[in-house]
């Protein structure tokens, strides 16, 4: 593919986008993971939300 | 009869329901960036003026296209927390700002590296620049902002809608820019009245490639919206659980 003169322009342009878009996405994946295990932790300990409560699970609630 | 924001409202319906279609978002922005990558870099011709370079524009400007949109959801987002004090209001607007900073960023930098070879400089105090610049900046504000006043959330919620609903001034100056002010930036081409003035041949790509960046700006924000959404049952619970701690404690000491 032969883009010209200023190739280098237009491939720096979409590597760039590329390495913004995937770091966000990393972010938010390991984010939400990270979110997800302190959850589990604090209901492993027994602290529940209410709504867990509610459905019978015991443990206390925030 | 419940509107569908007023169904949203409990975070738990939202989690289950964000949770069933964040996938097929996900899923539906990668075919159709494909698709776009496709049309982009195979399939439109280069431009007459511009030559090959007319390429960054399928990345430049969705980029530049999402950092205001997105902004304009932290507004209206921030509307709703300061009026209708909606729950998932606080919620969206602190989501969508690191996005839209992304974006943000993005487009300055796309648009620098379409500046040098077509302009000659990479960056030059052009109204269109300074505006957009202005609007990474005031993404910054909130996000530093937000975080300066972590201890408190709720008013860090409230000080950056007033913030975010202040800054919204920034999204008109931006549009009508090339207007107002004599700019090297080229005026708006496909919104404008009377039609698009893009041939179809590049503009086809080009909305193929901003349809694909929407989809996947909504599934960006709806992850993130689903992780504060979990940071904050998080935050709620820990301090139950100190709460119930120190009332332990107390019992026992009495």
């Amino acid at each position: 593919m032969d883009l010209g003169p200023h190739a280098a322009f237009i491939w720096a342009s979409y590597a760039v986008v590329a390495l913004v878009i995937a770091l966000l996405i990393v972010w938010l994946i390991a984010d939400g993971k990270q979110q997800e295990r302190r959850l589990e932790e604090l209901e492993a300990r027994g602290v529940r939300r209410r709504s867990a409560r509610a459905s019978g699970s015991g443990g206390h609630a925030a | 009869m419940q509107t569908l924001t007023q169904r949203l409202a409990n975070p738990t319906r939202f989690m289950e329901l964000s949770r069933q279609l964040l996938p097929w978002i996900s899923g539906l922005a990668a075919v159709v960036l494909a698709y776009g990558l496709y049309l982009s870099f195979f399939a439109s011709p280069p431009d007459y003026q511009q030559g090959e370079t007319v390429k960054i524009m399928y990345i430049h400007v969705p980029a530049a296209w999402l950092s205001m949109m997105a902004y304009l959801i932290i507004a209206v987002s921030s509307f709703g927390l300061l009026v209708f004090r909606h729950p998932l209001a606080d919620v969206s607007a602190k989501a969508a700002a690191p996005i839209g900073a992304a974006f943000t960023l993005l487009a300055l930098i796309t648009g620098s590296l379409w500046g040098k070879p077509m302009w000659g400089a990479y960056w030059v105090w052009d109204a269109r620049l300074t505006s957009v610049l202005i609007l990474f900046f005031l993404y910054i504000g909130l996000i530093a902002l937000r975080s300066a006043l972590d201890e408190d959330p709720a008013l860090a919620g409230k000080l950056t809608a007033v913030l975010g609903l202040v800054g919204v001034v920034i999204l008109p100056v931006i549009r009508f820019s090339v207007d107002w002010w004599n700019t090297l930036h080229q005026p708006a081409s496909v919104l404008k009245l009377g039609g698009p003035a893009i041939h179809p041949s590049i503009l086809i790509p080009l909305l193929v490639m901003a349809a694909g960046f929407t989809l996947l700006f909504v599934a960006m924000h709806l992850k993130a919206m689903r992780n504060e959404i979990l940071r904050r049952r998080v935050r709620s619970l820990t301090m139950a659980e100190v709460e119930r701690a120190a009332r332990l404690e107390l019992r026992a000491a009495e």
